[in-house]
Formats: C-alpha cells, structure tokens, sequence
C-alpha cells in the first residue's frame, strides 16, 4: 500500500460555471505535507492560491479530487484546521479573551470552565496579549489584532494551521515583529502550516518548502523547494548566506522570469 | 501620594508552610478631607461652564427659531378673517387643554387609572394611545424581525416575500383601515392591527439587510468553528445585525405612532387620535393644534429612546 502523507491534495481540480461556459481556476494539484512541515503558498494575485487553501479549510468544494488528513478525508470546515484570516476577522462585538474562548468552548466542550479559560490566557501570552484580554478589537492596531488572530487558531490545537496572508495587510515593521512572533511559537508548538503569502523574503524566512504555483487560468503547482536553512533562523544572520540567497534567487527566477506577472503583459 | 490600600502581615499564624500570607487593608485615602474636596468641587467649574456653554449653543438656535415662527404665526393669524387660529388664540381658547393634562387620571399605588370615557385630559389620551401602540409595535417588533432574518437567511424566502413586502409596505395605514375592520369586526383588535402592519415593513427590511450583509469573513469563523445554527444564531448573527435592526425598529416606532390617529378613527372613546378627530368634529380647532404638539413631542421621544436602547445594546453586545 502507498504511503499517504499527513496532509495530501490528490488530484486537485476547480471549476467554475460562468456565462460564458466553464472555468479553470485549478487544476491537477498534487501535494504532500508531513505533519510538522510549514509549506508556504506563492504565486501571482489570482493565481488560486487563497482558493486552494480554503478548499483545504474545507470552505470551498473541489470539483475534482480529494484532500487526506491523517487519513481522513476533508469535505466541511472544521476547527481542526484553524484558519488566520487577512483581514483577522475577530468579532468587534467581543472582547478579546471573549473571541478566543468561543473558539476554545467549542473545542474544548466539556472541560471544566476554568481549564478553558486558563486556555484562552496561556495562548493570549503566548502571542503577547494577555495584557488586553479585556480589550475589544476595535481599540487594537492591525499588528495586535492579527496577534490575537493567531492565537485563536493555535488555541484550537488544530492538526492543520491555515494562513491567508496572515500579514499582508500590516506594515513592514510590524510584519517582522509577526513573523518573528510565528517563528517563537512555531518552534514551540511546531504545527503543521500551509500559509498563503505574496512576500519572497517571508516564504524563504518561515517556511520547510516554498510550493510555487504558475499564473491563472488552470493554475497548479509549478515548483516546489525546500529550504533547509537551519533554526532557529535570524532574519538578519541569514540574510547574507548563500542558501538563504539561493532559495530567494530560485522563487524570484520563478515568479518573475518563467511565471511573470499576468498583469505585467498585459499592460 | 500613599496608596489607599496597604498591604499588612499578620503577627500570628501568618507563616504556615513557612509561606507568608499577606491581607489587605482598606485605611482611608489621605486626600479626602473636606478643604481638598472643596478645592477640587471648585476646580471642576470651569468644565462644568464650557459643557453649559456647549449646551446653549446647541438649544439656541432651536429657541430664537420656535421665537420667530410663534411671531411669523401670530402675525399672520391675527387678521380679520384668519382661518387658522394665532398661538394666542390657541392659548385662550385651549387654556383648560394646556394646563390641565392630567385631569382624569387617578393615581392609585403604583399605577394609574384613567376614567372611562368622558372628560379626559390629553396626557389621558396620550397614555391610552401609547398603550395600544406599545401592543402594535411589540407585535411588529416580533414579527418584523423573525421574517426579517428569515428572508436575509433564506434566498428562497427572499425571492418569494420581498416582492410582496414591498408593494405592501407602501399602502398608508388609513387604506389598511376598511380591511382591518373586516378582518376583525371589533374596534379594538382592528386598531392594534393597523399599528402592527404599518410598522412591520421598516423592521423586516432592516433587519433582513442586516443579515444579508454580515461580513463574509465572520460566517467563515463560524464555519471554521462549526458553530451550530444556535451558537451561530447568538454568537454572531444577532450581534452582527443588531445596528440594522434597531434602524428598522426606529423607523418602526415613528411609523406606528403615524398611524395612531388612522387607528383611534375606528375606536373612539379614548386615545389622542380619537381627541384629534373630537376637537374636529367640534370645531375645536385650537384643541386639535395643541394635541399635534403633543403627537410630535411624543413621537420625538420615541424616536429617541429606541435610538438610545439600541446604542445601548450594540455596545453591550
């Protein structure tokens, strides 16, 4: 019998019906993850890839093919695999402690109340946000909210950690803060993580393998790199590295010489 | 400054476990003598000013408006052959009205009792049209937001009841009266009818714009979550939409004391709306100015207090 990996997207396809008849966006996806692999997902803006990881959330149906975890076969959203939206998508309505528990209550049901909560906090600390556990959403900055954010999904203890460009929307200081916060906590937890990102430089920095996908429509996987720089990894120690340069220099030759920019031949 | 709450060890017993155990005690704050309160209370003044100073700013120029209006009016109505009656004129000839509200009322314990027909003063026919608008609007506030989430919920629904509603949400209320009556033969179900069904439009549209407009990303938490429709139901649809049904619910309010004087036509007897269509018939024309007063103040504070209730509950939420 063939060996199935932790994570495995068989045969990968979308389809979409428009009016002017059936489209593309993926097709023939195949991928591989070990548990304990952090994979991140680069391509082009409307290349599929947040479309392939919410087919892994299970938001979105694959018209063809089929996704294994742990020998399980995905077809609904589940807390198992915890998402970490762009946008954060905390509930204004909340409070932060009050937005962690409600994914905690819902995966924990049936512990005590007092478990739970000590839950909620132990992960508030380990994003740094105990101290505004009483705090809601609204009185945060981008980079405190997607902190929390990340805490809701890894309270959840998910066998898959999903981000959607977790940090895409912050600026470039905070992002390095975020990064370096994932990277204390993926040490600590190590998780196994399909992240979604646009940034060269963030995929060679956080990720075991750099699955690079070609342009829309009909997009799969074009390339697939390890990155075997030791960790801890320090952003500014690697940044003068061969392997670190290396890595960046086979994503870029990919996404800008053999794959470029869909938008760029257009204009 | 020391601190009002000091921390003090017990002589006995304290060390058991050789852990020491630690009490606080509350000593009074050493800033609270009356000569610094007093100085403080005389600090706060100048606050206090600009706020008032704030306050009149806003009401004056309600204040010099209402002046000239009441002036432009008594001007103009205070001719030979003026049909309509100068506010002088509503002032002595409605006297009794004005300044006697309450007549009619009897105070009993903690409640009220208001004479059965006969002469009642205007907060009496106030108090009984409030009464069938709070039975009117509980039912449109109900009913209203059920079908509301029902058609933001359900695409079916929606497809089959919007158009529906809309069209129906344009009748004015005095169209629903004949049917009203009808329908339920009696006066006073049928006047409770009309208020519900002119205030059931503004609440269902609302609310079913409401959730027909949570974000995208909060029902895939709830999705990622599995939440069930319940939890969904409480944890995020209801906080969501909350800002637009209050919307519906203030529209509503407005609309179902519109609709009170279409409502007391047909149930006569009590009710600011029955005073209006009295003082008519009666040629009491000065009467049915003073009740408008009264009918617009009123609506205003409802307006208002729906507003706030909503404020309140969005931020409790």
């Amino acid at each position: 019998m063939k060996h199935r990996s932790y994570l495995a997207l068989e045969g990968i396809g979308v389809t979409f019906p428009t009016p002017k008849g059936p489209f593309t966006a993926l097709r023939d996806i195949d991928l591989s993850i070990e548990k304990g692999e952090f994979v991140a997902l680069i391509g082009h803006s409307g290349c599929g890839k947040s479309t392939l990881l919410n087919i892994i959330a299970g938001l979105t149906r694959p018209s063809r093919g089929v996704i294994f975890l742990d020998g399980d076969v995905i077809d609904q959203p589940g807390p198992d695999r915890a998402v970490i939206f762009q946008d954060h998508s905390l509930l204004p309505w909340l409070t932060v402690e009050e937005n962690v528990r409600l994914a905690v209550d819902k995966v924990m049901a049936g512990k005590p109340r007092a478990e739970r909560r000590d839950w909620v906090m132990h992960n508030l600390d380990l994003v740094q946000m105990a101290h505004a556990a009483a705090k809601r959403p609204g009185e945060l900055s981008g980079g405190m909210k997607q902190r929390v954010g990340i805490a809701r999904a890894i309270a959840m203890s998910p066998r898959v950690l999903l981000m959607d460009e977790p940090f895409g929307a912050l600026d470039a200081l905070t992002r390095a803060s975020l990064q370096d916060a994932v990277m204390a906590i993926q040490a600590k937890l190590n998780n196994t993580v399909v992240m979604i990102t646009h940034d060269v430089d963030e995929a060679v920095l956080l990720a075991d393998r750099v699955v690079m996908m070609t342009n829309g429509p009909a997009a799969t996987i074009g390339e697939d790199l390890s990155v075997t720089l030791t960790r801890p990894r320090n952003r500014i120690a690697m940044a003068d590295t061969p392997d670190y340069n290396h890595a960046r220099q086979e994503i870029l030759q990919f996404l800008h010489q053999r794959y470029s920019n869909p938008a760029d031949k257009a204009a | 400054m020391s601190s009002p709450v000091r921390l003090v060890t017990p002589s006995s017993g304290a060390s058991e476990n050789g852990v020491a155990r630690t009490e606080a005690e509350i000593i009074p704050y050493p800033g609270a003598s009356p000569a610094v309160a007093d100085a403080r209370k005389r600090l706060d003044v100048a606050p206090l000013l600009d706020k008032l100073r704030g306050i009149v700013l806003t009401i004056l120029p309600t204040l010099l408006m209402l002046v000239a209006l009441l002036m432009v009016w008594e001007i103009a109505c205070s001719g030979e052959g003026a049909t309509l009656p100068s506010p002088s004129k509503v002032w002595t000839g409605s006297h009794d009205v004005i300044m006697h509200p309450l007549k009619g009322i009897e105070l009993d314990g903690f409640g009220f009792k208001i004479q059965d027909g006969g002469d009642v003063g205007i907060a009496g026919h106030i108090l009984t049209s409030l009464g069938r608008v709070g039975i009117g609007f509980s039912l449109s506030a109900t009913f209203g937001i059920a079908l509301g989430i029902l058609i933001g919920q359900s695409k079916f629904a929606y497809r089959a009841l919007d158009p529906l509603f809309q069209i129906l949400r344009t009748v004015p209320p005095l169209a629903w009266l004949p049917i009203s009556l009808a329908i339920f033969q009696q006066a006073q179900p049928s006047a409770i009818f009309l208020i519900f069904i002119t205030a059931i439009w503004p609440v269902i549209l609302n609310t079913a714009a409401g959730v027909q407009n949570i974000p995208a990303t909060y029902r895939n938490v709830g999705r990622v979550l599995s939440l069930n429709p319940f939890e969904y139901f409480t944890k995020i649809m209801l906080p969501a939409t909350v800002p637009h049904m209050f919307t519906g619910l203030r529209i509503g309010v407005g609309m179902s004391w519109l609709a009170i004087v279409a409502a007391e036509m047909v149930q006569g007897g009590t009710g600011i709306g029955f005073f209006i269509w009295d003082s008519y018939n009666s040629s009491l024309l000065t009467d049915t100015i003073v009740a408008l007063v009264w009918i617009g103040l009123i609506g205003f504070a409802l307006d208002r207090i729906v507003g706030w209730i909503g404020r309140r509950i969005a931020r409790a939420a």
